[in-house]
């Protein structure tokens, strides 16, 4: 349903018994991409960058907002099930990945229960590892729009940051409330990661690009340097002045890395 | 009819200004001095003994975490000394709030001991909690329904089925269900169900037959949700009654209308006073999956309205939607939210000129009965309205919240015990009010037309609300 310059369309894969809304766009070897808490962002520059190269294969989460959410996920680890399913029905193994936040945890469970589904891998700002120095901070104590602020370092000076979701509308802020109570379900407790995660992805050998703001308050750098330390072939660049998107505060910058990374 | 007594239990000595500000939760708790909070808490015990001596035939208490306006943070704690200390009065907990307290066996536990050392006095109620109080307990506020339902589910289990038996849900897991404590109320306590209009929660009352308590809400929604109870009860097939409603009104009296008027203002500040359903800014009253998908969707349109009054949002997600007679509510919310940092807007009004308005609303509160205060001469006329609008079988009196000196308590509870409290039986009387003690809820039948009867009227208070 390509129209006009619209450089995606949305289709449906049928993955066990459920419906996965699926946004599917660019040229090349499958990226699959793991959206964030908040939801899918839209369609922003980085993705018309990597889509050059790739066919970026975006899952919408089951729950949060437009795939309907099976009673049995129950866990992020549910997730990585069923997106496991998929690579391999799809026939996609091994396939790059990349994963922002939420989406970072969820590529890591998939990794650790079967590193060979992948070839490359990119966490940006991955959730699921609890830091020992700083915290993981509590997105439910905000608001949405609160949270999105937050995200970044400065808001107001990212040039990309008024096209994230298209903005604040009444439809929008329900799709993320949708995804924030999805969200609480999963990781409402242990909050937002998996005490067994950083011993699991012990096996994992696979090539993995890390990628963190230096000033991240979500998920502090501490949890990339753990997440580096706890994989075989990890390696972890970070960025100054930059907070918890680095993919719109540092296009440049992320861009170069990830596309060197998956070259 | 069954008249009750109930105050939240304030902490009285937090600093104003800093409630003004920031509502009701989040407050940082150095401001609590568990010395004076013992003090008032024996005297909050001690008010009940009273209510008890001058005759009325039950107290209520309540539940809330981290906030200032209602120190029962554990009020089975409270109903336990109650239990002993009183010899006549049901003792009310309205209510229990199941999806927080983690362990529902051990509720059923504590409850079926409150039961017993009372001599069987004691009268259950559920609630979910209010959003703040999902992160008081870290209780998963996404499923904050599903743990209402299981857990309900388990004390029932436990204080009726012979043990040893099982409960596998989907949160709750007990293998080994043999409590050696159970109610001496046969099959169970009664349940009373307390809350803030929520179409869900009427339903799931009609459909257990448990009456249901409205807090102090707006009769004109009051009424809507009554027949809303009236039609759910006739699918399941039967005619509610007076049995099946409890409405709880705040009413304060002193010897002279100045007196009563002078503290009633202080409520104002008090219990749920600012704003009534404030307790804490939006981020505490709405955690995630918290709210149905018809109230996010009333949040989601307010929320984005170009001049979006975020207090008045909070008090329709309050009182499931309810639109009616609110304004006073929402000019309080929204003076409030004047101080907010952040998206809810920078600070631009002083506390001072909050505080006034906030003051400066009271006319209207008074004049919609959210208030009764006066004379027990002046408000008795006002409270018979209520009654009659209502017809509840269950009359809750709520007073005393806010920073109200003790003799001025005293002297309220007494006068309403010694001048009110009777004439208000009478009406009962006269106007047929029979409580669930009187008349089984759930056991009158449909008349032979299956179309249910109502229960409650605007017409007694016609001309009191415009916008109904």
């Amino acid at each position: 349903m390509a129209q006009g310059s619209q450089e995606w369309q949305e289709e449906t894969l049928r993955v066990d018994q459920t419906d996965l809304q699926t946004i599917k766009g660019g040229t090349g070897r499958p990226l699959l991409v793991l959206h964030d808490e908040l939801g899918h962002p839209g369609w922003l520059k980085w993705h018309s960058a990597l889509a050059r190269d790739h066919t970026l294969i975006i899952p919408l989460h089951p729950g949060y907002g437009r795939t309907a959410a099976p009673e049995w996920i129950r866990s992020i680890r549910d997730i990585a099930g069923l997106y496991s399913i998929m690579v391999r029905e799809q026939k996609l193994a091994p396939l790059d990945v990349i994963g922002f936040s939420l989406g970072g945890w969820i590529a890591a469970e998939m990794a650790a229960c079967n590193p060979d589904q992948f070839k490359r891998i990119v966490l940006v700002a991955a959730s699921g590892i609890k830091p020992t120095e700083g915290e993981l901070r509590d997105i439910f104590q905000m608001m949405a729009p609160d949270q999105l602020r937050n995200s970044v370092l400065d808001y107001e000076n990212t040039p990309e940051f008024p096209n994230l979701f298209g903005g604040i509308g009444p439809e929008q802020f329900e799709l993320w409330e949708d995804a924030r109570a999805q969200t609480a379900r999963l990781a409402w407790q242990p909050y937002m990661h998996n005490p067994s995660l950083d011993h699991l992805l012990g096996v994992v050998d696979t090539p993995t690009l890390l990628i963190w703001g230096k000033q991240d308050n979500f998920v502090p750098l501490n949890a990339g340097e753990i997440y580096q330390r706890s994989m075989r072939n990890a390696r972890l660049v970070t960025f100054d002045q930059c907070g918890h998107r680095p993919e719109i505060e540092k296009l440049p910058d992320f861009l170069r890395e990830t596309q060197n990374f998956l070259a | 009819m069954h008249i009750s007594y109930f105050t939240e239990r304030p902490y009285r000595y937090v600093p104003n200004d800093m409630v003004i500000q920031n509502g009701f939760f989040g407050n940082p708790n150095k401001f609590f001095d568990p010395v004076k909070g013992g003090q008032l808490l024996n005297e909050y015990l001690d008010e009940k003994l009273l209510a008890e001596e001058l005759g009325f035939d039950g107290v209520m208490l309540n539940e809330h975490h981290d906030t200032s306006f209602c120190m029962g943070s554990v009020m089975n704690v409270e109903a336990s000394v109650l239990a002993r200390i009183t010899k006549k009065v049901k003792i009310a907990l309205l209510g229990n709030p199941l999806p927080i307290v983690g362990n529902p066996l051990r509720l059923a536990e504590e409850l079926a001991m409150i039961d017993m050392i009372s001599g069987g006095r004691l009268i259950s109620g559920w609630v979910r909690g209010g959003g703040s109080e999902q992160f008081a307990s870290n209780a998963n506020p996404a499923f904050n329904r599903e743990y209402f339902n299981e857990a309900h589910e388990v004390v029932i289990k436990a204080w009726t089925e012979p043990g040893p038996t099982r409960y596998e849900g989907k949160h709750f897991h007990y293998r080994f269900i043999d409590p050696w404590v159970l109610p001496i109320q046969k099959p169970h306590p009664p349940i009373w169900i307390p809350g803030l209009l929520s179409p869900e929660t009427v339903e799931w009352c009609a459909e257990h037959r448990y009456p249901y308590i409205a807090l102090a809400t707006f009769l004109p929604p009051t009424v809507d949700l009554w027949n809303f109870y009236r039609d759910a009860a006739a699918k399941h097939g039967y005619q509610v009654g007076t049995e099946n409603f409890g409405y709880l009104q705040k009413v304060y009296v002193a010897e002279t209308e100045e007196k009563a008027h002078e503290i009633a203002k202080y409520d104002m500040f008090g219990g749920a006073g600012i704003g009534y359903s404030l307790f804490g800014q939006p981020q505490w009253m709405f955690p995630p999956g918290y709210n149905s998908k018809q109230a996010t969707q009333r949040i989601a349109r307010q929320f984005s309205a170009p001049d979006a009054i975020i207090g008045s949002l909070w008090a329709n997600a309050a009182t499931g939607g309810a639109q009616s007679a609110q304004q006073t509510r929402q000019n309080i919310s929204a003076a409030q939210v004047e101080h907010r940092s952040g998206i809810w807007g920078q600070t631009r009004e002083s506390v001072e000129s909050t505080r006034q308005q906030i003051f400066g609303s009271f006319p209207d509160v008074e004049r919609q009965f959210q208030i009764i205060c006066g004379t027990p001469k002046t408000v008795l006329p006002k409270i018979r309205k209520v009654l009659e609008c209502l017809r509840p079988g269950i009359f809750f009196f709520w007073q005393n919240d806010g920073p109200i000196r003790r003799e001025d308590r005293v002297n309220n509870i007494r006068l309403l015990g010694t001048e009110v409290v009777p004439a208000v039986r009478e009406m009962g009387k006269e106007l047929d009010l029979k409580s669930p003690f009187e008349v089984q809820p759930g056991s009158r039948r449909l008349p032979p037309s299956g179309k249910a009867e109502s229960i409650g009227s605007l017409e007694p208070v016609a001309g009191l609300f415009s916008q109904a």
